[in-house]
């Protein structure tokens, strides 16, 4: 019973605040512009984050799922030069250290080398393709270790890394513009001049910011160090967990066996990186975290301005309105009454910018997907009640006080008010 | 048990040094669906009376009942409550909310009653307005209405919680004498509809209209009589 009057009283002081705010539409608008400012800043960043974010979870699975890897120095690179040239004297991962590492290692379920290296050039008899092909060399298992997925033909057997032979599997965008009538197996095509037998062909993997990662070829490694080597090459290696239980435990035996190839005596530092998907997504939530806190503070900033402002024209407003609270008094208003209509009236005043900064923020933050394409719009659901929770909280704190005080107006002396 | 029952009710001010008493020992008591006037001149604690009798104020000494209710000490949101159950108010200057509809107005005290479901509240405050002959005013606002149909409105708004007194603060104050003469005759339809109402006013013939009239002066009720009208 009692909750039930509390929850009229709710709904009527809803509807109250409304008409107030309607009454004073303009005022109330210049009022809710700081809400909204700050409410957009936070939703707007984290939008535009979210979007990368999601994009890098899905797209950034550059390695297969359970696989550690290993390289020179770190995939994202942060830090002066002088970090800068600690990793780039490191010595390089040969290809001998790799199979090195796939001997001691024992609970693996495969140890991959891979390379890859950009600016090729591939032709098939009169077409050509930009000189902007990758070649990636990998060995039998590299097919898995960086989430490529065979369409046709086959995968390379060990023999043809054994022996270095001369295949290739073919990146969807080089068989769009060298074969776009005819099947590709078995045609010889030629990489920067050197000869190669297809034989097989990738699914597609689509777009990354704007970039196809479908351009690109495959070749044995032991062919790629051949032909396409040379003294600055360092490999990566993929190891690939047996399972996601024991990823932690095959974690530390690369590193501890890595450095057994590397040499490195007890107290030696690693000189190689080792990282994950997850590592990836870590490394790059680390990177958006600074963002996230500049808006975070943009926001605080501006909420409490603009909790000011609400503060001032609440008091301004139950200033302006005596009158009416010594009428609502004398026909029977309680102080709760009273202060409920105006607490509402301030929440629901910063709760409209709230709306609207969280509509706009959604829509400014997306236009992200606008610029790079395969990228997903999205809602970021707890920013936007964290955002209208924060709204709220703001219209109860600054709401409080002017609503205290016309809760405490005497009637008669404010029906005698002019 | 009178419906307003009230003994040896003081209200002093202390204004600096010097004490006030703006009621000095009145007591009165009032039946279901009488016509009482109060008059007195400006300072004779009319307006005090007024306030304590509407629940708007409290005594600082002495009795008041209402409907067998004890209000001389109640607080702030018990008096509310009688407000909005018991008493119907009517100003001199109207005192709706300017920027609501007639119906808004008269649906307010309902609001403050808190039981009443939105389409009961509806109903009831049409059914007011259509008393006062305003039904085809709903949706009006206030400054699109004459001073007479404010007053209408306003007095729609005293009757829609079927209150147990209407209190009338000089109601045809701010009216020209026709348009208050027609106020008046809605005052005497709601009398004779069973209704129990106390007019406060300073015009002998505004009082008239009441059937007895109590004078004040200097906080003490210098007269108590049946007028005229109520010797007949």
């Amino acid at each position: 019973m009692y909750l039930r009057t509390t929850i009229k009283t709710l709904n009527d002081a809803f509807f109250m605040a409304l008409e107030a705010i309607r009454d004073n539409l303009l005022r109330s608008i210049l009022t809710l512009l700081g809400i909204v400012i700050g409410v957009f800043a936070i939703i707007a960043v984290m939008t535009a984050i979210r979007t990368l974010e999601s994009s890098i979870n899905t797209g950034l699975n550059v390695f297969g799922s359970d696989v550690i890897f290993i390289q020179k120095s770190p995939v994202i690179q942060m830090g002066d030069h002088n970090s800068r040239r600690k990793y780039w004297r490191r010595p390089n991962i040969t290809y001998d250290m790799a199979l090195e590492l796939r001997d001691r290692m024992l609970g693996a379920e495969f140890v991959s080398a891979q390379d890859g290296t950009g600016g090729k050039t591939i032709r098939f008899k009169k077409e050509t393709t930009n000189p902007n092909v990758g070649v990636q060399g990998v060995d039998e298992f590299g097919l898995e270790a960086l989430n490529h997925k065979l369409d046709y033909g086959r995968n390379f057997i060990p023999e043809d890394i054994e022996y270095g032979r001369r295949v290739v599997i073919l990146g969807t965008d080089v068989i769009q513009k060298l074969f776009p009538f005819q099947d590709p197996i078995d045609q010889t095509i030629s990489i920067n001049g050197i000869g190669f037998d297809v034989i097989g062909t990738l699914q597609r993997k689509g777009e990354m910011f704007g970039q196809s990662q479908d351009n690109f070829v495959i070749v044995p490694i032991t062919a790629y160090l051949q032909y396409y080597g040379n003294r600055w090459t360092s490999l990566g290696i993929s190891i690939k967990a047996p399972d996601g239980e024991s990823f932690d435990l095959t974690k530390e035996e690369v590193i501890d066996q890595m450095r057994i190839v590397r040499g490195l005596g007890p107290l030696d530092e690693n000189d190689f990186e080792v990282t994950s998907n997850d590592a990836l997504i870590d490394t790059f939530g680390s990177f958006t975290a600074g963002i996230k806190m500049f808006a975070g503070a943009v926001s605080v900033i501006a909420l409490v301005v603009a909790g000011i402002g609400i503060m001032n024209i609440m008091l301004v407003s139950v200033s302006e309105r005596i009158k009416e609270i010594g009428i609502r008094k004398a026909i029977g208003a309680t102080r709760n009454n009273i202060l409920f209509q105006f607490l509402l009236e301030a929440v629901f005043l910063s709760l409209i910018g709230g709306v609207i900064g969280v509509m706009l923020g959604i829509g400014v933050g997306n236009m992200v997907t606008l610029v790079m394409k395969n990228v997903a719009p999205v809602i970021p659901i707890d920013w936007v009640f964290i955002g209208l929770g924060v709204c709220s909280f703001i219209g109860i704190v600054f709401g409080i006080y002017p609503a205290y005080k016309a809760a405490g107006l005497d009637p008669i002396e404010s029906l005698r008010h002019e | 048990m009178s419906l307003i029952q009230v003994k040896d009710l003081y209200k002093i001010y202390q204004m600096g040094n010097t004490e006030v008493r703006a009621l000095d020992g009145v007591s009165v008591s009032i039946d279901q669906n009488e016509y009482v006037s109060i008059m007195g001149p400006s300072g004779s604690g009319k307006s005090t009376l007024m306030n304590l009798l509407g629940c708007l104020d409290t005594p600082t000494s002495g009795e008041f009942f209402m409907d067998g209710i004890n209000v001389a000490t109640m607080g702030d949101d018990e008096l509310a409550h009688i407000r909005n159950k018991k008493i119907g108010f009517v100003f001199q200057t109207f005192n709706l909310l300017p920027k609501s509809t007639s119906l808004r107005n008269v649906e307010l005290p309902l609001i403050y009653n808190g039981e009443i479901k939105a389409h009961e509240r509806r109903d009831m405050a049409i059914k007011a307005l259509t008393r006062v002959n305003l039904g085809d005013r709903v949706s009006h606002k206030p400054n699109e209405l004459s001073g007479g149909q404010r007053q209408r409105v306003a007095v729609a708004r005293a009757l829609v919680n079927n209150p147990a007194i209407i209190l009338a603060d000089e109601p045809t104050g701010n009216l020209d004498s026709k348009t208050g003469e027609e106020i008046m005759s809605l005052f005497d339809e709601l009398h004779k509809q069973g209704n129990t109402i106390i007019l406060v006013t300073h015009e002998e013939h505004i009082a008239a209209h009441a059937s007895r009239v109590v004078r004040l002066l200097d906080g003490k009720i210098a007269v108590d009589e049946a007028t005229e009208k109520g010797k007949k």
